[in-house]
């Protein structure tokens, strides 16, 4: 069989790439603004003060712009397994695609039904009934995240599913398996939360542009204390978090593990105990494998890592050596299920079965057998085949070490910032502090940013495998012309970055606007309210 | 029958009921993007359209998310092999049908004739080619589509994207969606609009209910006498889900209607889809828009299981290796997939019935020029 074009495999990634980072440029803000929407007016129902109604209604019509890109993008990434990894979508389609659609049922339904209600039902629906609605968007929405991190959750460490020979795919076994994944639910704490913080953020920085400027006074103060109360306990949760999904890729996906800390020796390689130091800064260098640069904090990456004192961890060279038999074993396998896809002879079959769990070996070194044929393989050239396929299961150290430290700088400044303005906030000092004030307006891209690298960190650190161990991500691509991605990238291309020049438009233009005071949107540009009633 | 076979045919089923489900909420709503420009002829009027719909069309499109994620679930080869093989055309349909969401949400936030003129015209893109390619997607597949898999399941497509953009009879399936669409369209702008937007929705209505009741009797004729494909040796319904080995199937000219000489009852469904079609036109002309708009959704609901009945147990067949087309019967999940599908399935769709309803109630009634500019909660 023949492999699919690289440069179209590079192409899907890349588009798969920008179209998922760019979707969650608006997620995060999504999954953590509806819920400080709901705790707002949950405070507007119990005191029936008007300002809490306002409040909600201006930072929800903030969140009605990024809203809509966030639907919009979203409707791209599911439509990209199936157009861009037919192979991916056949192999595990059967396991994959269920919690994508309890997803829809549970989660998107829920979420995009109320979503209408929330903005058109103010004047039809009661306090308390708007109120639930406004908690039922936000749950929609972050269940929708959980079911999406169940699936992200598969690839990573694939749980609950068992490969099929006579199928030729991964068939689902085990609901419960797939669902409990520590993978699949940790990830979903951390990220669900990371949307907090970067909700919170939002509503306080553009809190602290009214303060600065002395508008909106009363709206703002109080948004700025929800916000950064919000914030203190979501940021310290997310570092929190954060370290146990670092334990988890320890246990399962030790080559990512090993990228995310530049370790390309076995933590006890210079001394009797593994006193490998924390890397603060390094420059991996992927062609030598080695790091041309480092400092570090001696000893701390053992306990920080493994939660333990004296548990090794395996360097990505000592990992490369020990996957030469896995890959040898996994030609066989490959071999020995084409066959047995030929001819169905039970002798085939138990050859297979023999070498199952390497399977995905066998794929990896496809693409360095002779006419990309793993039949010809001989033992005259297999070692130089191994030797290459051993350094494919590396995934590139310097993007995956940056993109973690970025965000986990990201993270501690969060706790810094938010516990400064939650202790500034509540005791009425934040005007003497513009500093502060300044310092917050500015962050409010940071948590994004802090997001996108996250999953850089868990994205590129998957590499090479689209399914952790199983299917090598050059496999899982769709076999298409050249000329279908770039067609796909230019529309991509013009379609999005259109989508945002508007989004930015507007949110400036509504931020910097403010609340209006009867929640009229202005008809003419520089109109006061009171000109637009007149103009009527 | 055991029970993969019954699981097989009860997912043939909901992805039918699906796919309605899809056609008539999506379809409704894209009806009134396309028909937007013309039935609103100033902001005003068009502003009462929209916010018609606006509470709505989210809820609505998960429909079609739905529909992407059933069948990536229950029929995985199926979703691999049918958005790669019509990639160039289900681009297209991604590019017009992202822009409605941004369109819904920016269009009135601005005011200014060539801001909101722009967007007007993104509503009449991503209304009405989605609802001509997703037509023409139907016409496609019963034309048999190019493509073959190697040993592992990989497809590879052995057509130009441009046999399915230019195939007549695809093309005529897809102007058949987009009439259905402004028929549906039109009767829920007439129950909630009031004059003009009425009469001129009225007008689409009658129209598009007419004219697609026109193309779905030529379909009719011109799919006697297209190549149809059949099972030339008897195939094992219980067959593991594979399209690599297990059947061969032959290619013959009016095999789609085998299953209706076989089953003559099955001629039930392409009746109800006329009747839906020619009862909606007279009851939009009598304005009885509600009774109108449950006849559009009888309507698709003939389309798409005469469709359906007239292939069975086939879903995309292989115009290139007809043996490796894809059938209900080959082309499913495993048993303990569909089994767990089926129970979510049957937990949440009557919870989403009950909540949709809900929600329509609540926004029930007229929408007036005058409440929009008043409300600036709305679109
Ligand atoms: C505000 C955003 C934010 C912040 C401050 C942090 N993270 Fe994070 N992180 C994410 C947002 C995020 C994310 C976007 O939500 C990711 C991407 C994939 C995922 O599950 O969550 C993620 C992934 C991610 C991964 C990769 C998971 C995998 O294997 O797939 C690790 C190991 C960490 N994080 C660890 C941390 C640590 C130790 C942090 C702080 C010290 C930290 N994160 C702060
Ligand atoms: C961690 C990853 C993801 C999370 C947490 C997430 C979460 C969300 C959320 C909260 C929304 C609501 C709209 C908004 O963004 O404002 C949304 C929209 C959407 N997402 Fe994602 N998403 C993720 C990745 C994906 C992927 C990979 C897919 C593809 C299967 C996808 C499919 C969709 C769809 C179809 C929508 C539109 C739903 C609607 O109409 O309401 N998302 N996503
Ligand atoms: C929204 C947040 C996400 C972002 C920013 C993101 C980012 C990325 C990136 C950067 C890649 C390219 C990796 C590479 O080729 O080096 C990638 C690949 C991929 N991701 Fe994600 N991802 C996200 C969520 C998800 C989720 C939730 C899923 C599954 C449900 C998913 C499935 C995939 C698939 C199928 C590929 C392509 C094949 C592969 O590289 O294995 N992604 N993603």
């Amino acid at each position: 069989m023949p492999l699919i074009d690289p440069s179209v495999v590079d192409l899907s990634r890349m588009q798969f790439a920008l179209t998922a980072l760019y979707h969650f440029l608006f997620v995060p803000l999504t999954l953590g603004m509806t819920f400080i929407l709901a705790a707002m007016e949950t405070v507007y129902v119990i005191t029936g003060k008007a300002i809490y109604k306002e409040m909600t209604q201006f930072w929800g019509k903030l969140f009605g712009i990024n809203f809509a890109i966030g639907v919009a993008t979203g409707l791209t990434m599911e439509f990209e397994f199936g157009t861009n990894w037919s192979m991916f979508s056949h192999f595990v389609g059967d396991v994959f695609g269920t919690p994508l659609a309890i997803e829809g049922l549970m989660a998107f339904f829920m979420e995009s039904t109320f979503v209408g209600l929330m903005f058109f039902g103010w004047d039809r629906l009661s306090k308390p009934g708007h109120l639930a609605i406004t908690y039922l968007t936000a749950l929609g929405s972050n269940l929708s995240a959980l079911w999406i991190l169940i699936a992200n959750g598969f690839m990573q460490n694939p749980q609950g599913a068992s490969f099929d020979p006579v199928t030729m795919r991964m068939q689902f076994t085990s609901f419960l398996g797939l669902v409990f994944s520590p993978d699949a639910q940790a990830k979903f704490v951390h990220t669900s939360i990371a949307g907090f913080v970067a909700g919170a953020m939002f509503i306080m920085g553009i809190s602290a542009f009214y303060l600065l400027r002395r508008q909106h006074v009363a709206l703002a103060a109080r948004s700025f204390r929800m916000a950064a109360l919000f914030g203190v306990i979501s940021s310290m949760a997310v570092v929190t978090l954060g370290d146990a999904l670092g334990r988890l890729d320890y246990l399962v996906q030790p080559t990512k593990i090993a990228a995310i800390e530049g370790l390309w020796q076995d933590s006890n390689a210079h001394s009797t105990v593994a006193a490998a130091p924390w890397l603060l800064f390094a420059l991996p260098n992927d062609a030598t494998q080695s790091n041309s640069f480092e400092i570090g904090v001696p000893y701390l990456l053992t306990p920080l890592v493994t939660h333990s004192e004296n548990q090794v961890i395996p360097g990505l060279i000592t990992q490369e050596r020990m996957a030469g038999p896995r890959i040898l074993d996994g030609i066989k396998a490959v071999n020995a299920l084409q066959a047995f896809g030929a001819r169905h002879d039970a002798a085939d079959l138990a050859a297979f079965q023999a070498s199952e769990g390497n399977m995905g070996y066998g794929f990896l070194a496809q693409r360095n057998a002779p006419n990309q044929d793993l039949k010809l393989i001989t033992p005259a050239n297999q070692d130089a085949i191994v030797a290459q396929t051993e350094r494919d299961i590396v995934p590139n150290v310097f993007v995956t070490f940056w993109s973690f430290r970025l965000m986990m700088f990201l993270g501690f400044y969060f706790v810094a910032l938010f516990a400064f303005a939650s202790y500034y906030s509540l005791r009425n000092e934040l005007m003497k502090h513009p500093w502060l004030l300044k310092a917050t307006m500015w962050s409010i891209p940071l948590p994004i940013m802090a997001t996108e690298f996250g999953w850089i960190t868990a994205e590129a650190g998957r590499q090479p495998w689209s399914v952790f161990g199983w299917l090598p991500t050059f496999q899982a691509a769709s076999s298409h012309p050249v000329g279908y991605m770039i067609f796909s990238l230019i529309g991509f291309a013009l379609l999005y970055s259109s989508f945002i020049a508007a989004e930015l438009y507007l949110m400036f233009k509504f931020a910097r606007l403010g609340p209006q005071p009867h929640h009229d949107a202005p008809e003419e540009p520089g109109m006061s309210p009171m000109f637009a009633r007149a103009a009527e | 029958m055991e029970m993969f076979v019954a699981l097989k045919v009860i997912w043939a089923v909901l992805l039918g009921v699906l796919l309605t489900g899809l056609a008539v909420m999506v379809g409704m709503d894209m009806g009134v993007g396309s028909m937007l420009r013309f039935v609103g002829r100033n902001d005003a009027e068009r502003r009462v359209a929209l916010n018609i719909i606006g509470p709505h069309w989210d809820g609505n499109q998960v429909w079609f998310i739905l529909g992407g994620g059933a069948i990536f679930a229950a029929f995985p080869t199926l979703y691999a092999t049918s958005f790669s093989v019509f990639y160039v055309v289900m681009i297209l349909l991604l590019f017009s049908m992202i822009m409605r969401p941004v369109a819904f949400e920016y269009r009135s936030k601005v005011p200014g004739d060539k801001w909101r003129g722009t967007w007007d015209w993104a509503f009449l893109i991503s209304g009405a080619l989605p609802m001509i390619i997703y037509g023409a997607a139907f016409g496609n597949v019963m034309e048999g589509v190019g493509f073959h898999y190697s040993w592992t399941g990989q497809y590879f497509q052995d057509e130009s994207f441009l046999s399915y953009l230019l195939n007549p009879f695809a093309v005529m399936c897809g102007v058949l969606s987009l009439a259905l669409s402004l028929y549906q369209g039109g009767t829920m702008l007439m129950l909630r609009g009031e004059e003009p937007i009425y009469g001129r929705a009225r007008g689409f209505a009658i129209g598009g209910a007419l004219v697609a009741a026109l193309l779905f009797a030529a379909g009719g004729f011109w799919i006697a006498h297209l190549n149809g494909y059949a099972f030339s040796a008897p195939v094992d319904p219980n067959m593991p889900p594979t399209p690599l080995t297990g059947q061969s199937v032959v290619v013959q000219p009016g095999a789609w209607m085998n299953n209706y000489h076989r089953y003559p009852v099955l001629w039930v469904l392409p009746a109800l889809g006329l009747l839906g079609m020619l009862g909606g036109a007279a009851m939009a002309a009598l304005r009885k828009p509600i009774i109108g708009w449950w006849l559009g959704a009888i309507a698709w609901i003939g389309v798409i299981f005469t469709t359906g009945a007239s292939m069975f147990p086939f879903l995309m067949p292989s115009s290139s290796n007809p043996d490796q087309s894809l059938t209900v019967w080959n082309a499913t999940g495993s048993e303990y997939n569909l089994g767990w599908m089926l129970f979510f399935a049957l937990l949440f769709t009557p919870i989403i019935i009950a909540y949709t309803s809900w929600c329509f109630y609540v926004m029930r009634g007229k929408v007036r020029i005058g409440d929009i500019t008043k409300n600036t909660h709305g679109y």
